[in-house]
């Protein structure tokens, strides 16, 4: 290797890591999922850093192995060894069979013991009320309806922290996520079914919302606030809500759910009743029953819904949306 | 009369944006320019005996490599266009119309159009060389898949200017994809054209298994394969199971676009979730049909540049069976966040997680070959040391993806992008370069220059991980994938280092175009046909090889057949005792392929417009092929007669055998 080429290579190298320590002094601590403000994307904080350091158990040793093995029998240092027959040893490849089967049941047994206590249609325990809203997916925005106090709102939510919320979500449009990476991570929202995600809030402020799954073009302009308040300030925006001048009524749905390509946030005094069971049900197959996947409480659901507190099982889901 | 073709016109063609005027005149420009060339020349004749009606996988392989470079510029233009507009989202520079169709064909273009051509040129050219083979089993079948292939790939790639690109996402989630929100014949397009090119894939498939398993030199056992034989055994295997599932998950949605069918509609009693589990039960063992191959190609590099026998040959070839296997059990993994409940998610985040003991242990087997060895550092091993750090980490952040409830944080977001960018452009593009560079003298007979494949490979390897790096974080900071303007300035600072790696890819890119450009005309020739003094068999014959391989086919006795005998020459032992030269049996030409895959190019074209009158003919055209094939098998094969297989190697080897 030349002087010159030698020189080059320590630059980009150099360039590499100013580039990489610039990208981790930027901000650490500030990234959304990095900074949980509940307690399920606390725990999935937990278990994203738990996973981080058992990988790197077995990653940071390899990388410097490559390093040292890379430099150390390049073919210009003579004095290393040259064994250029020796392509076999049971107890070395015993060891890197053991090793990761050993990481990765360790893995496995946190990944499942975490996927049963984060199942996301598993109600949170807590001695407050729990608040329901229920999330529709519409091209290009939200509507969330507060079934509880009769009030709807269009990307934005106002949610009391410390309470469990209940999101029950669907969709009158192609499949969407729905996403508050600082409360927790997400679940589909679908047409022809309704899935339950439960996430809190612990502390007041204003989270970002987002779909995070593409819905066609306007798909950009699908975010919203989560508002987490003081339960007076709840109670102040439920209020305020009440005497919105606007109502959701069929015809004022029927003309939302057009695809628009921004929508402003927007309250509803009121909204018709059972317009979420409709929404849902709209899009089955007649003779096919309507199992609200993942439901953890009746609430204030009517019509078609049947919904099964304790069936919050795959079997269930499965045979939610069984057309012929 | 005149506003009538007036609209039909503005219909047909995609108008409206000035980069597509500028590509609609420079594909005008460019094929009058080819058209200038092959005439002035005279090469028409030369094109059509040598290129179009070719059945020698030697130079189907160059074809498909060359095919597979022009779509790697094709996706490469996607997505610098893409960073721009992500690292600049108030100017505009693409609509969101513009920008959903770009991810859409960034996407396909590099796996079925990059990817997957460039894996199977590296077959073509490698595995009959590799195993002591005269050509592939079915010569005639594998002409057909490099034009059915390239049918698609044309067919896909015209949407771009005629009717509008598809826009639903690579793999096309239904409803979004189907008519009800997608009337337009975009994706009309993309299913044709990766349908098309996907029947191609499957025949590859069998093909290079028959190859494997029927055409090895005597002696060579299965366990004497070389090991990138072995990958393409494995990837080829799940080939034959996961394509089907394609074809059919394709064909159902083309029923429910073509016939009203309600398979993945919203209304009637049709499923989306299902075309969704479908499509990645394809997708999931596609992304190891992919990264095989670039497994087998490190295997190798590495011990041909660390002059050493390959380490724990058997692990290897368990472990790269136990990857094509488990990869059909974990295509669940591509959506936890659909709600299956946790049984089924913690059931495919096991699978998924278990994928990375055997991914590990090869690693592992990499890093012991180069264990008390001598590595030399031309490019071709530098792309292999490159992956091993690329590769572990982006296996790292798969593993963490592969924890479900983690995975509702990551879903869609930058991190999955710069995961699975990681690992395709560490594991797949670095290996396949990698492969190119090795092999690329067996196929010219000269070395491309290194000086610039070094530029070419620094630019390469910095701008990727100043381009996905941020894109980590930027995930990890709620940003979504398929937007092309968002407002939280706290996303643009690492966005624009994100697009400045891109252009530093883009760089790169030019330097290889460059280094091509520069060794046709400067080089230094390959005139053993052993230039990095190998070990297999493909280095025991001249660069390039002649039409027939092998004058005569050698006994194997060992698995580095070729390194065996040069040690024996070495020793002063009695080298190769190779039989009299007999005549050879070959394959003739043939234009059906070319001609079948025309065809169906029309029948494809037809379908996307909904114009029968041009699909059936098409249709017909394709069986007519088939009935002329039928008939003329018999007439397809000819003999090289001793003299002239003695004259050629006479000349290839001056003299010396």
């Amino acid at each position: 290797m030349s002087k010159k080429r030698r020189s080059l290579v320590r630059a980009a190298f150099s360039a590499v890591t100013l580039v990489l320590t610039m990208l981790l002094l930027s901000g650490c601590g500030n990234y959304m999922v990095l900074d949980p403000k509940g307690p399920i994307a606390e725990k999935q904080l937990d278990l994203i850093i738990i996973t981080t350091l058992l990988c790197s158990v077995i990653i940071v040793p390899v990388l410097i192995i490559t390093f040292v093995i890379v430099w150390r029998y390049r073919a210009s240092n003579k004095k290393a060894d040259y064994k250029p027959e020796w392509a076999h040893n049971n107890l070395l490849e015993t060891i890197w069979w053991g090793i990761p089967i050993v990481i990765i049941i360790a893995l496995a047994i946190v990944t499942v013991r975490y996927t049963h206590e984060l199942e996301p249609s598993k109600a949170l325990a807590s001695d407050k009320d729990e608040v329901v809203i229920q999330a529709v997916s519409l091209n290009w925005k939200w509507l969330f309806l507060y079934p509880e106090e009769g009030i709807a709102t269009v990307n934005t939510i106002t949610i009391p922290e410390g309470h469990p919320v209940r999101f029950e979500l669907t969709a009158d449009s192609p499949m969407n996520s729905f996403w508050i990476p600082e409360l927790g991570g997400q679940i589909y929202a679908m047409s022809g079914m309704s899935m339950a995600l439960h996430l809190q809030a612990d502390e007041p402020g204003t989270y970002f919302g987002t779909g995070a799954n593409f819905t066609g073009e306007h798909f950009a302009n699908m975010t919203f606030d989560v508002n987490a308040t003081s339960e007076e300030e709840y109670e102040n925006f439920i209020a305020e809500a009440k005497s919105s001048p606007e109502t959701l009524t069929a015809e004022s749905y029927e003309e939302l759910s057009k695809p628009t390509e921004k929508e402003e946030p927007k309250l509803y005094a009121s909204f018709p009743n059972g317009i979420y069971e409709s929404i849902v049900t709209k899009y089955m197959h007649e003779g096919a029953e309507l199992h609200e996947h993942g439901s953890a409480s009746a609430g204030e659901t009517n019509g078609a819904a049947t919904a099964d507190a304790n069936n919050a099982d795959s079997e269930d889901h499965s045979s939610s949306h069984s057309g012929h | 009369m005149l506003d009538n073709i007036k609209e039909f016109a503005s219909e047909f063609f995609v108008t409206g944006d000035p980069l597509i005027y500028g590509a609609d005149a420079s594909i005008v420009l460019a094929t009058l320019g080819i058209v200038f060339v092959l005439t002035y020349f005279k090469k028409w004749g030369w094109l059509w005996r040598n290129w179009i009606t070719t059945v020698d996988h030697k130079k189907i392989g160059i074809m498909y490599i060359l095919a597979a470079i022009l779509m790697l510029f094709r996706g490469g233009v996607d997505a610098v266009m893409m960073r721009t507009q992500l690292a600049f989202p108030d100017l505009n520079f693409l609509e969101p119309e513009h920008y959903n169709q770009i991810f859409t064909t960034h996407g396909v273009v590099m796996i079925f159009f990059m990817a997957m051509p460039l894996m199977f040129g590296l077959f073509n050219i490698v595995v009959p060389l590799q195993i002591g083979a005269r050509d592939v089993a079915f010569p005639y079948l594998n002409s057909l898949s490099f034009w059915l292939f390239f049918a698609g790939a044309m067919l896909f790639n015209l949407s771009f200017v005629i009717g509008g690109s598809p826009d639903a996402g690579w793999l096309a989630y239904p409803p979004l994809s189907g008519s009800q929100f997608n009337p337009g014949v975009g994706m009309n397009f993309y299913i044709w054209g990766i349908q098309i090119s996907g029947i191609g894939s499957l025949a590859s498939g069998i093909n290079f298994i028959v190859t494997i398993l029927k055409m090895r030199a005597p002696g060579m056992t299965m366990m004497k394969m070389p090991m990138f034989t072995w990958s393409v055994f494995a990837a080829s295997t799940t080939i034959i199971f996961a394509f089907p599932i394609l074809t059919i998950t394709l064909l159902l949605l083309f029923m429910d676009r073509f016939f009203g069918a309600h398979f993945f509609t919203l209304d009637g009693g049709g499923n989306p979730m299902m075309y969704i589990n479908l499509i990645w039960m394809w997708g999931h063992p596609e992304v190891y049909i992919v990264v095989l191959p670039a497994f087998g190609v490190f295997s190798e590099t590495v011990a041909t540049f660390a002059r050493k026998r390959l380490f724990g040959y058997a692990s290897m070839v368990f472990a790269m069976v136990i990857i094509s296997i488990i990869s059909f059990f974990t295509w669940a993994h591509h959506f936890f966040t659909m709600g299956s409940g946790a049984n089924v998610n913690a059931f495919f985040a096991v699978t998924t997680m278990i994928i990375a003991i055997p991914t590990g242990v090869k690693i592992f087997n990499w890093l012991f070959t180069m264990y008390k060895g001598r590595i030399t550092f031309p490019t071709p091993m530098m792309w292999t040391i490159a992956f091993i750090p690329a590769f572990v980490v982006g296996g790292m952040t798969g593993v963490m993806l592969s924890v479900a409830p983690a995975d509702f944080q990551f879903h869609n977001s930058y991190f999955l992008i710069a995961h699975f960018h990681q690992v395709l452009i560490g594991g797949v593009v670095f290996g396949y370069f990698a492969g190119l560079y090795y092999w690329w003298p067996k196929m010219f007979g000269f070395k491309l220059n290194e000086y610039l494949g070094k530029w070419a490979f620094w630019f390469w390897n910095i701008g990727f991980y100043v381009c996905f790096m941020p894109q980590y974080l930027v995930g990890l900071d709620g940003m979504t994938r398929r937007i092309s303007v968002f407002s939280d300035p706290n996303w643009t600072g690492l966005n624009v280092v994100s697009t400045i790696g891109a252009y530093l890819m883009g760089i790169a890119f030019l330097f290889q175009v460059a280094q091509i450009g520069y060794s046709i005309f400067r080089h230094e020739k390959d005139t053993t046909g052993d230039i990095w003094d190998a070990r297999t068999l493909e280095f025991s014959i001249p660069s390039p090889a002649p039409e027939y391989n092998f004058a005569v086919i050698p006994q194997v006795h060992s698995r580095d057949e070729w390194w065996e005998e040069k040690e024996r020459r070495r020793r002063g032992e009695k080298p190769w005792q190779l039989g009299p030269i007999e005549p050879i049996h070959m394959p003739k030409n043939s234009a059906i392929p070319a001609i079948m895959a025309a065809c169906w190019f029309v029948l494809g074209f037809g379908l996307v417009f909904h114009w029968l009158w041009m699909a059936i003919p098409g249709l017909i055209g394709v069986f007519i092929c088939l009935y002329a094939r039928s008939f003329s098998a018999h007439k397809a094969e000819y003999y090289i007669p001793v003299e002239e297989i003695e004259r050629t190697e006479a000349t290839l080897r001056g003299g010396a055998v």
